[in-house]
């Protein structure tokens, strides 16, 4: 397809788009390598499924381009259609038919001629293990089964580029972890994923590269590891009295980032500090509390949350707009 | 796994248009196959008309010229179900808009034009069969067409033609509704539509204001027409409005400017729909 492993399949520039009284894109720039998971993590309402929208032909932008595998995403819509496939945040299939049916339909509108979509139905269902409910109706299906065949059928002519729109936002574990191994075996296939995902683990677990997007552009990227060296970690202390909290918001002042002071929520005698790298270790913060005599009853190191993410990127905390709920 | 290389350009764009409308269409008619309820009500739907509209209010209207009340009801109520088709296309359409099957649509390689062609096609296959049911009921109570082979299949031929014409409207509301709840609330706005005509009781009982709205719907232009061609009872005489006076022109008159409307609008929304 003359796309090889590095080469930029979704390239994305200055990227506007407004709805009404929503800044929806505003500004976004985006290149997204082939033969990769690129992880596009945003609250809602940041513009993620809009830029997918964008990106699969759905809308235009006001201002900015796009291309999806070499092609630009307005002037030259019907070749990129050819080249893409999108799962969104619904299970868009016909309830009242099978699994197999949905399959053998969507198979008939890419072309593929009746005989062909039949046996890439079969074929699909077989290779994703959803052979014994093809003949089910849809309706039947769990929620985890449905969101596994809108995955599949978005497989029908094994895209260039798959766009995945918050695969698993409603999921139970298990079925979460079903959509992932689908998609670690696609890209390991050769198809190049752009996946939106309000959940940092998520991200974390699939992208090569992740873009972290606020009120419609990008405000952070790279690798998770290095997006994780920036944002650091968090740690968390509960004294087991309220007299101790002064002390001990000294103690972790210390071993936070210069001018960082803790976040105390004094009813619950927490303490929650981000701190710079990974290079502390909980037996420091043992210490350190220690020696300010402190007696805590519980002390934690963990990933911050997607929240705090924002609140270190942004300065301010996730807010949820309408935007995408109205979409 | 041998996975399809990406569909090439389509050799004929009309070809694929038409191998698109015809996958929709039989998406549509694939899930009757799944609907035995739906089949039923079909069937029970004319049955239960033809009782309850030809016994109860047939046994206290009196038709103008005099004439069996089934002989008069049956050409509204074939009109009556050829109308309430609205509802089919519209809530396909809004449903598939709710859960994101339109998207999906949109962003595949297929002819923008293929949902409401093979939708509306769907439905006029759809349309045949319970027509051709309801005329079942209608001849069981009596019902019957006189004047010969020729003016029922024109007859028939016109509802389809209605038929056609007002599933175009319902592609159209079912694709500004954003979901299935809209299109219900929808729905019950066809009654008024269907019970302003000469459907059930001669116009000329009516106020005159209703009896103007009743006259020029294009319900009562059509169910004129249905009993000039079924030759049954209760065609107007003396001064009457045009559509009464002239039905079968005025029923594919108002056709012809349903689809003139909302052929081109309803194609307009899918190729434009969320840009």
């Amino acid at each position: 397809m003359g796309t090889h492993t590095g080469d930029a399949v979704v390239v994305a520039e200055g990227l506007r788009k407004r709805f009404g009284q929503t800044q929806a894109l505003d500004g976004l720039d985006l290149t997204v390598p082939a033969g990769m998971v690129y992880g596009v993590l945003g609250p809602n309402g940041a513009g993620k499924s809009t830029a997918v929208r964008v990106f699969t032909t759905l809308t235009r932008p006001d201002e900015g381009t796009a291309t999806v595998a070499g092609h630009d995403v307005v002037r030259d819509a019907p070749a990129v259609r050819r080249q893409i496939g999108l799962a969104g945040q619904h299970a868009a299939l016909d309830e009242q038919l099978t699994g197999r049916e949905n399959l053998r339909i969507f198979g008939r509108l890419f072309h593929l001629g009746s005989k062909r979509a039949r046996a890439r139905a079969d074929e699909l269902l077989e290779r994703f293990s959803l052979d014994h409910a093809g003949d089910r109706l849809v309706k039947t299906y769990s929620g985890g089964m449905r969101r596994r065949l809108d995955l599949i059928s978005s497989l029908i002519i094994s895209p260039t580029v798959l766009f995945l729109d918050e695969p698993t936002t409603g999921l139970d574990p298990r079925s979460r972890n079903e959509i992932w191994d689908t998609v670690r075996e696609l890209v390991a296939q050769g198809t190049t994923v752009l996946l939106t995902t309000q959940y940092l683990d998520e991200a974390d677990q699939l992208a090569q590269n992740i873009a972290v997007i606020d009120t419609g552009k990008v405000i952070a990227s790279g690798t998770p590891d290095e997006l994780k060296a920036r944002i650091g970690g968090r740690i968390d202390v509960t004294v087991g009295d309220a007299a101790e909290i002064g002390e001990a918001a000294r103690a972790l002042a210390v071993l936070a980032n210069a001018g960082v002071e803790p976040d105390v929520d004094a009813d619950r005698l927490l303490l929650s500090v981000s701190v710079g790298s990974d290079s502390l270790a909980l037996p420091d913060i043992v210490r350190q509390l220690d020696q300010a005599g402190v007696k805590a009853v519980d002390v934690g190191i963990r990933r911050p949350t997607l929240d705090e993410v924002f609140l270190t990127l942004t300065g301010k905390p996730t807010t949820t707009t309408t935007e995408e709920a109205a979409r | 796994m041998t996975a399809p290389a990406p569909a090439s350009a389509p050799a004929s764009a009309l070809r694929s248009g038409l191998s698109d409308g015809l996958a929709v269409m039989s998406r549509n008619l694939l899930k009757l196959k799944h609907q035995p309820g739906q089949i039923a009500a079909t069937f029970a739907f004319p049955l239960v008309s033809v009782i309850l509209f030809g016994y109860v209010f047939g046994s206290a209207i009196p038709i103008p010229g005099g004439g069996n009340y089934r002989e008069y009801l049956m050409p509204g109520l074939f009109v009556m179900s050829t109308v309430f088709a609205v509802m089919g296309a519209l809530t396909v359409i809004a449903k598939d808009n709710g859960l994101g099957v339109m998207d999906r649509y949109r962003s595949m390689p297929m002819a923008r034009s293929a949902v409401p062609f093979g939708q509306t096609a769907a439905d006029l296959i759809i349309a045949m069969g319970s027509l051709a049911i309801m005329a079942l009921c209608g001849l069981l109570f009596g019902w019957r067409a006189h004047n010969g082979v020729g003016a029922t299949v024109a007859g028939f031929a016109l509802l389809l033609l209605l038929q056609y014409a007002v599933s175009w409207v319902g592609v159209f509301l079912g694709a500004l509704a954003k979901n299935e709840e809209t299109a219900a609330r929808i729905g019950p706005l066809i009654m008024p539509i269907t019970m302003i005509s000469n459907i059930f009781v001669p116009t000329d009982g009516m106020p005159a204001i209703l009896q103007t709205i009743a006259d020029w719907n294009p319900v009562s232009a059509a169910t004129a027409a249905c009993r000039e061609l079924f030759g049954n009872p209760g065609l107007p005489a003396g001064d009457v409005a045009w559509p009464i006076a002239n039905p079968v022109l005025a029923t594919v008159g108002w056709c012809v400017l349903l689809l003139v409307i909302f052929v081109p609008l309803s194609i307009r929304r899918f190729r434009l729909a969320g840009l």
